[in-house]
C-alpha cells in the first residue's frame, strides 16, 4: 500500500508521518485542495475560451486564432489573459463603487465553490457530501447574485437591463433545473454525486439517460436549462451584444471583466460535468469489462490508473457537452426575454414535471428495468445501498452502515443530540 | 482552527447584520444580508449540519436575490435610492431588538454547557468528538437521518428497543404545509390575474 493512501486525508498524513501540528497540517491540506481545484477551475476556462474562438471561427468559415503558441493558436487564452491584466481598472462615476468592485468576486467565488462538490473520478472529490448536488445547485445560484449586483451597481442603463434580464431568467430556469436534477436523485436514491455516478457503472445502458424514456428526455431538458443558467446563446440575454452593448459587464474592464469570463467558462464546464455525472455515466467508460478490470484489481496501482482513466473519460464527456454549448451558441439566434420566460415557465416546467412523474411511475412499475428491458441491476444495487441498521451496544448509539463501503467513513452513527429527551 | 473559522463566520454574520441596519441603500442592504445569511450557513457547516447549511444557502440567499429584484423594481425611483426611517420607528425597533437580544442572551446563559459536555462524554466516551462515523470533525451526513426521519424511521430512537409502535414520521405535516404553500401561490396568481381581466375589457 502506498504510504500516502494509508492516511484517510492529507492532513492525517502530515500529522502522522511528518509530525506536523494539527492546525498547520489542516491549513496545508486546504492549500493543496485549493491548488488542485484551482487548476481544474482554470483549465476548462483556458481551453474553453480557445475552443470558443476556434469553433466560432470554423462555423463562420474563418480560421480563428492560428499563430499564438505555434500551431492552432492554442496559447490564445494566455495572450488574452495577459492583455486583460494590463488594462486599466476603471469604474464609472455613477457606479456604486463598493458593489461594483465586489460583484466579479462573488461570481467567481460562487463558480469556484461549486467545483468543491464535483467528483472528477470515483472518490476523487474535494468534499463528498450527502447533500452534494443540492449544495452545488444552491451555490451556483449565488453566481446570479453577483451578476445582478454588477448590473445594478454599474450605474448604466445597459447594465441594469442586463442584470434585470438575468434576474428574470433565473426565476424562470431554476424551477425546471431543480426538477430535472431531481430525477437522477430519485433513481439513485442519493444526492451524493459520487454515489449517483457509481450507480451507473457497468455497460452504457446502465447510464441514467438510457434507463427509461423519461430520463432520456430529462437529460435534454436539463441541458437546455443549463444553457440558460450559463447565459449561453440562445439564452444570452444578460449580455446581448447587439442590443445592450455588453449587458451586465458593459462598464467593466481589465481584470474584473476577465473574472466574469473565467467564471462563465468554468461554470459551463461545471454544468456539463454535472450533466455527465447525473445522466451520462459519469467517469465510467460504459464498457463493463474495462471498468471491472480496473475496479476489482487488488493492486492499488491499477486502481489508481482506473481512477485516472475515469478522470480522462469525465473530461472527454464534459468537453463534448461544452463543445455542444459552443456549437449551439454560434448556430442559433438569440431569443427575446419573453420567449425565454415562455420557454422555461410555460413549456419546460410542465414537461419536467411530467418527466418527473413518469420516471417515478417507471421506477415503481418496472423496478430495475431499463428502457430496453435489460436487467440493469439498478434495483439490486439500490437495495444493496439501502440503509441497514444494526442494534448497537448503547441504547441510543446506533451505527447505520452503508454496505457498499461499510468500512469507509460513510458509516454514520445517529445523531446523539436528538436522543437527549430519553434521558 | 475551528475557533478561528468560527470567529470569522460569526464576525461576518454579526457585522453583516449590523450593516443591514445601518446602510440606507436598498441594494447594499441586500448585499449585507447575503453576507450575514451566508456566514450563518458557514456556521451550520461547521456544526456538520450540511443539509441545514445548504438549505440556508438555497432558500435564504436565493430568496434575497428575489427580494433584491422586487426591492429595486418596486421601490426605486432614482438610481441609488436611500431609505431613511423616522425617529419613532427607530426607537420602536431598538426597543424590540433589545428585548429579543435579552431573551437570546438569557437563554444562552441558562444552558449548562459544561454539564452537557460531561453528559455527552459519559454517553460516548471522552473522545466523542473524534469517534468514527458521525462526529463533529467528520463530514456531516445528516441528510440520510433527516430523510429517514421524515418517513418515520428514527434510528436514534427506535432501533434496539423492540417498540410496539415506531415513531411517527413527519411526511404528512410536510405534505400539508407544501400543499398549503401551493394553494397560496395559486391564489396569489389568481388574484393578480383577476384585476387585469376586469380592467382590460373596460378600457378598450
Amino acid at each position: 500500500m502506498m504510504p500516502l493512501l494509508a492516511a484517510e486525508t492529507i492532513s492525517d498524513y502530515l500529522t502522522d508521518e511528518w509530525g506536523w501540528t494539527h492546525v498547520a497540517a489542516l491549513a496545508s491540506a486546504a492549500m493543496v485542495h485549493v491548488a488542485l481545484l484551482g487548476a481544474f477551475f482554470g483549465l476548462p476556462a483556458f481551453a474553453g475560451i480557445w475552443a470558443e474562438r476556434k469553433v466560432s471561427g470554423r462555423i463562420q468559415d474563418r480560421l480563428g486564432p492560428t499563430r499564438t503558441g505555434g500551431r492552432f493558436g492554442w496559447l490564445q487564452s494566455l495572450a488574452d489573459g495577459i492583455k486583460l491584466l494590463q488594462k486599466e481598472d476603471l469604474w464609472p462615476n455613477a457606479a456604486d463603487s463598493m458593489l461594483f468592485r465586489v460583484a466579479p468576486y462573488i461570481v467567481v467565488i460562487a463558480s469556484f465553490t461549486a467545483f468543491l462538490f464535483l467528483p472528477f473520478s470515483d472518490n476523487w472529490v474535494a468534499m463528498s457530501l450527502d447533500v452534494g448536488l443540492f449544495l452545488a445547485l444552491a451555490i451556483l445560484s449565488l453566481e446570479v447574485l453577483g451578476i445582478i449586483l454588477a448590473g445594478y451597481s454599474s450605474g448604466s442603463k445597459w447594465s441594469l437591463f442586463g442584470g434585470m434580464r438575468e434576474a428574470a431568467q433565473m426565476v424562470s430556469y431554476e424551477v425546471p433545473l431543480g426538477i430535472t436534477a431531481v430525477i437522477p436523485v430519485l433513481i439513485a436514491g442519493s444526492m451524493n454525486l459520487n454515489e449517483i455516478g457509481r450507480m451507473q457503472s457497468g455497460w452504457f445502458w446502465n447510464w441514467f439517460i438510457f434507463r427509461d424514456p423519461f430520463t432520456m428526455l430529462a437529460f435534454f431538458v436539463f441541458f437546455t436549462v443549463t444553457l440558460a443558467s450559463n447565459k449561453r446563446a440562445p439564452f444570452d440575454l444578460a449580455e446581448a451584444e447587439s442590443e445592450l452593448v455588453g449587458g451586465f459587464h458593459t462598464e467593466y474592464s481589465g481584470f474584473r471583466w476577465s473574472l466574469f469570463f473565467l467564471a462563465e467558462y468554468a461554470s459551463m464546464y461545471f454544468v456539463s460535468a454535472l450533466g455527465v455525472i447525473l445522466f451520462l455515466g459519469g467517469w465510467w467508460t460504459g464498457i463493463a469489462p474495462i471498468d471491472d478490470f480496473f475496479r476489482t484489481n487488488d493492486s492499488w496501482v491499477v486502481n489508481y490508473l482506473g481512477n485516472v482513466l475515469g478522470f480522462a473519460v469525465l473530461l472527454i464527456k464534459s468537453s463534448k457537452l461544452v463543445f455542444l454549448q459552443i456549437w449551439i451558441r454560434w448556430t442559433l439566434p438569440r431569443l427575446r426575454i419573453d420567449q425565454v420566460m415562455t420557454t422555461c415557465l410555460k413549456y419546460l416546467v410542465p414537461i419536467s414535471c411530467f418527466l418527473f412523474l413518469g420516471a417515478t411511475a417507471h421506477s415503481v412499475m418496472l423496478p430495475g428495468k431499463s428502457f430496453f428491458f435489460i436487467d440493469s441491476g439498478l434495483g439490486n444495487r439500490a437495495a444493496e445501498a439501502a440503509v441497514i441498521a444494526e442494534p448497537a451496544q448503547s441504547e441510543s448509539e446506533v451505527s447505520v452502515a452503508h454496505p457498499k463501503d461499510a468500512d469507509s467513513r460513510l458509516a454514520l452513527t445517529a445523531n446523539s443530540t436528538v436522543s437527549e429527551e430519553e434521558h | 482552527m475551528e475557533m478561528f473559522l468560527f470567529t470569522v463566520f460569526a464576525a461576518a454574520a454579526c457585522g453583516g447584520a449590523i450593516a443591514v441596519v445601518l446602510s440606507q441603500n436598498v441594494v447594499r442592504m441586500a448585499f449585507y444580508l447575503v453576507i450575514s445569511l451566508g456566514s450563518t450557513a458557514g456556521l451550520f457547516f461547521m456544526l456538520s449540519a450540511d443539509f441545514v447549511g445548504a438549505t440556508q444557502l438555497l432558500i435564504y440567499v436565493g430568496g434575497t436575490v428575489v427580494l433584491l429584484i422586487f426591492g429595486v423594481m418596486l421601490t426605486a425611483s432614482g438610481p441609488f435610492l436611500t431609505i431613511k426611517s423616522s425617529p419613532g420607528s427607530m426607537v420602536l425597533a431598538i426597543a424590540v431588538g433589545a428585548c429579543f437580544l435579552m431573551m437570546v442572551v438569557g437563554t444562552v446563559l441558562q444552558v449548562d454547557w459544561d454539564g452537557n459536555a460531561a453528559r455527552l462524554e459519559g454517553q460516548y466516551g471522552a473522545s466523542s468528538l473524534d469517534r468514527p462515523g458521525y462526529n463533529q470533525h467528520g463530514e456531516g451526513h445528516t441528510t440520510r437521518s433527516i430523510g429517514t426521519a421524515l418517513l418515520g424511521a428514527r434510528f436514534d430512537k427506535d432501533l434496539g428497543k423492540n417498540r410496539e409502535q415506531p415513531s411517527t414520521g413527519y411526511l404528512l405535516p410536510f405534505e400539508i404545509v407544501s400543499v398549503h404553500l401551493l394553494v397560496v401561490l395559486i391564489g396569489a396568481a389568481y388574484l393578480a390575474r383577476a384585476k387585469r381581466r376586469v380592467h382590460v375589457p373596460s378600457e378598450f
